[in-house]
């Protein structure tokens, strides 16, 4: 007889912690022939303000380490990942259907975009900050800094590459962030979490919600405490339009959905829309 | 010399700057595809002078048949001339614009302080000349957008519709109009309902230097022909400087079209003054913060936060220098305090400091006669202020200073943070290991060391949190305006 093999319990990942969600509900995650795969949390409007808190309290000191510190965690979460290929190739087979060897394309990919994000860490400055000219006797200089607290709505279709693609580049910076995850394909994402929390970083600075987008994405949309909402999962225009006119209260930086290409190297783009630019000035004299 | 409790003035002769140089006409239109034309709904407004409550002019009311034809004309510039022009010869024609501006400073100096009733001193040496500096700056940019961003393809994104503010009122239009034409962008710009007159001048600027029709559309009106401009659909990129409150209307009117967005909006920026700070120095920076303009400035030091253990000390110095503050006639050459822009805006800023003395905090002002007509305000502030008081958390746009203290550094940068705004900041110290680390815990797009209200067309500028997005100034100031493979 072949051995009964232990499952995993699938939980949300708040502030470091793997709890289940607090209204101790569930949904049932299928793979791709909709053959059942796990209960995942269902995230609620409290897990997602719970969430926020900790990716706020964590903001100051992921914020505060120096680039080249966050660089090399990045890279270690990369190592991690790398190390863990099987299991994350045979997660995204059964969530995203297609061959093994398509499956462990997307991790290699997935990998090569961390180590890609890791290498920008003490980088991006240079390339986007710099000293200004001013005609008067002045020092003047600009600097980007990290914007806060960013909600992130993961795509739909791209299980693994595509949560990496999106969250990389908010956190390489110093944002801290709340994701929620694709509706119908969470493992990766809980997963992935998993090698977060073995990575050296910090409790808070991701923090995976899972769930109907409709369950957590109007609280993240118009919480007071998030600086900017990228909306790439939206899913529907209707929503995308109703979740940017909700973060209007509070100015959040929003980016719109938008055909992506999980593949090509990205841009700057997923780092400076969340880089609030900061000029300072000092007089020079004797 | 008068001798007044505190201290001594000197009393000038008057020194007004002849108003013989500007001509204003009595009616204007709209500036449409290159020429003034009527309004379609036949309305308009009258424009005042603050300083006088005298009617200037009476200016067309632009409605929403009249953005609509704005905007078919930038359109049409934009796809048959403008966008397919070459970046260089579209630089020249900024630096013709640069050089117009510098040729006519005067008049223009001279009519910007007849309608916004700004100092001519302020006017002269700094809305004008930075106003020429921002079209020359761009202007070199045209033909090297590609040096500008990290991308080998920036692209135009099409018709601007800007809405601008009457605190600066050519100089706001210099920070929009420069960096949107350059890209290649055509605009549709909506000047101030209180302070059209510089952007109608602006208009024939653009005449004398032949600029293509249709690139550079003004509308002039109030709040609904700025609402009609934002939500034109044809319009590809919104740009506004104005209050919170209707940056966060037009956030909510362009979700889930495509217009790009850039916001720069109010302030309630922290002025620190640590222990150790050269008080002369820092006075003087404290008085430029908050009174320049009439505190009619988003960036303004609105909030004094200055350390316990010299705070007796620097309120004494402060008041001191308050007492010769000259208060009157803009267009004097020795007025320091010009007049506030207009009736609403006065309500607010007395409907503030009534609510600030309500709230129990000790209101002060030099004696200073303010003129009969006109809307006047004398440089006030308000100490014994605690950070739940109304003053220390609302703009009030005026020459209005609420003064806080605090023990340590950790406390002010707390306090100084302690806002849903994050436009500027001060420091003063001699330590320049505090200047770095004050800047760097600081939650603001600008931070002034030892200095303040500075700025330069290189300078990037704008805000954090709910005082905006993007930035105007600088390479930063053409990404508002410019679009590029892998940009969202």
């Amino acid at each position: 007889m072949s051995r009964v093999d232990v499952r995993k319990t699938y939980k949300l990942a708040i502030g470091g912690q793997f709890p289940r969600s607090e209204s101790g509900r569930t949904y049932e995650v299928t793979d791709a022939g909709g053959k059942f795969l796990a209960n995942a949390s269902r995230a609620s409007r409290k897990d997602a303000r719970d969430a926020v808190v900790a990716a706020r309290k964590a903001f100051g000191g992921w914020a505060g380490k120096t680039p080249y510190n966050r660089g090399q965690v990045l890279y270690r979460v990369a190592e991690v990942l790398e190390g863990r290929r099987a299991q994350f190739a045979e997660e995204v087979m059964r969530s995203e259907g297609g061959t093994r060897r398509q499956a462990e394309a997307v991790v290699d990919a997935s990998v090569d975009r961390l180590v890609w994000y890791a290498g920008w860490a003490d980088k991006v400055a240079q390339v986007v900050g710099g000293t200004n000219p001013v005609a008067a006797p002045y020092f003047d200089f600009s600097v980007p800094e990290p914007t806060g607290v960013v909600a992130v709505l993961a795509p739909q279709d791209s299980s693994l590459l595509g949560l990496v693609s999106v969250v990389a580049p908010v956190v390489v910076t110093g944002n801290t962030c709340v994701v929620a995850t694709s509706q119908l394909r969470p493992l990766p994402a809980i997963t992935f979490s998993e090698v977060l929390a073995t990575s050296d970083v910090p409790g808070g600075v991701v923090n995976v919600l899972t769930g109907p987008l409709a369950d957590t994405a109007p609280t993240l949309a118009s919480h007071m405490d998030v600086n900017a909402i990228d909306l790439t999962g939206a899913g529907t225009d209707e929503d995308a339009t109703a979740w940017e006119t909700a973060a209007a209260d509070n100015l959040k930086r929003v980016r719109r959905p938008a055909a992506e290409d999980w593949l090509a190297e990205p841009g700057l783009d997923r780092m400076t829309w969340l880089l609030e630019t900061k000029t300072v000035w000092h007089p020079i004299g004797i | 010399m008068t001798s007044t409790p505190t201290g001594t003035v000197f009393e000038y002769a008057p020194a007004p700057e002849s108003t013989a140089i500007v001509d204003i006409r009595s009616s204007y239109g709209l500036f449409v595809d290159g020429e003034f034309v009527d309004p379609t709904g036949g309305r308009s407004f009258k424009t005042v002078n603050p300083a006088t409550e005298e009617v200037l002019a009476e200016v067309a009311e632009a409605g929403e048949d009249d953005v609509d034809l704005a905007v078919r004309a930038a359109r049409r510039a934009y796809t048959r001339t403008w966008g397919r022009m070459s970046g260089r010869e579209r630089g020249k024609y900024l630096f013709r614009i640069a050089r117009l501006l510098q040729e006519r400073s005067r008049e223009l100096a001279v009519l910007e302080s007849i309608d916004n009733g700004k100092p001519i001193r302020e006017s002269r040496d700094f809305d004008v000349p930075q106003a020429a500096a921002h079209f020359f700056y761009y202007a070199g940019w045209a033909d090297k957008l590609r040096y500008a961003v990290p991308a080998a393809d920036p692209r135009p994104l099409g018709v601007a519709g800007q809405v601008i503010p009457w605190n600066f009122p050519l100089l706001m239009l210099a920070w929009k109009v420069a960096p949107a034409l350059a890209a290649g962008n055509t605009v549709v710009l909506k000047p101030a309902e209180t302070t059209p007159l510089s952007a109608l001048l602006f208009a024939e600027i653009c005449q004398q230097a032949d600029l293509p029709p249709g690139v550079v559309n003004i509308l002039t009106g109030a709040g609904e022909t700025g609402r009609a401009v934002v939500a034109h659909p044809d319009v590809d990129k919104v740009a506004f400087t104005g209050s919170t409150e209707v940056g966060k209307q037009i956030a909510r009117a362009v979700a889930g079209t495509r217009k790009k967005v850039t916001l720069e909006l109010g302030g309630k920026a922290a002025n620190i003054v640590f222990d150790d700070a050269p008080v002369d120095q820092a006075v003087e920076g404290i008085v430029n913060g908050i009174f320049f303009n009439q505190g009619h400035v988003c960036c303004a030091g609105s909030r004094l936060l200055v350390q316990e253990s010299v705070a007796d000390e620097v309120l004494e110095r402060l008041k001191r220098r308050m007492g010769t503050l000259r208060l009157g006639d803009p267009l004097d050459k020795n007025t320091d305090v010009g007049a506030i822009n207009s009736a609403e805006q006065l309500t607010r800023i007395k409907e503030l400091s009534d609510v600030g003395e309500q709230e129990g905090a000790g209101r002060w002002s030099p004696p200073c006669d303010l003129p009969t007509n006109g809307f006047w305000f004398p440089p006030t502030i308000f100490t014994g202020v605690s950070q739940a008081h109304r003053i220390a958390r609302e703009e009030i746009f005026g020459p209005v200073l609420s003064v806080l203290t605090f023990r340590t550094p950790a406390e002010a940068v707390e306090k100084a943070n302690n806002t849903p705004y994050g436009l500027s900041a001060g420091v003063w110290t001699d330590k320049g290991s505090r200047i770095l680390w004050a800047a760097d815990k600081l939650r603001a797009g600008v931070v002034w060391a030892n200095t303040f209200n500075k700025f330069d067309p290189t300078s990037p500028f704008g805000g954090y949190k709910e005082s905006g997005y993007g930035r105007e100034g600088g390479r930063h100031g053409l990404e508002g305006y410019l679009t590029w493979e892998g940009k969202a």
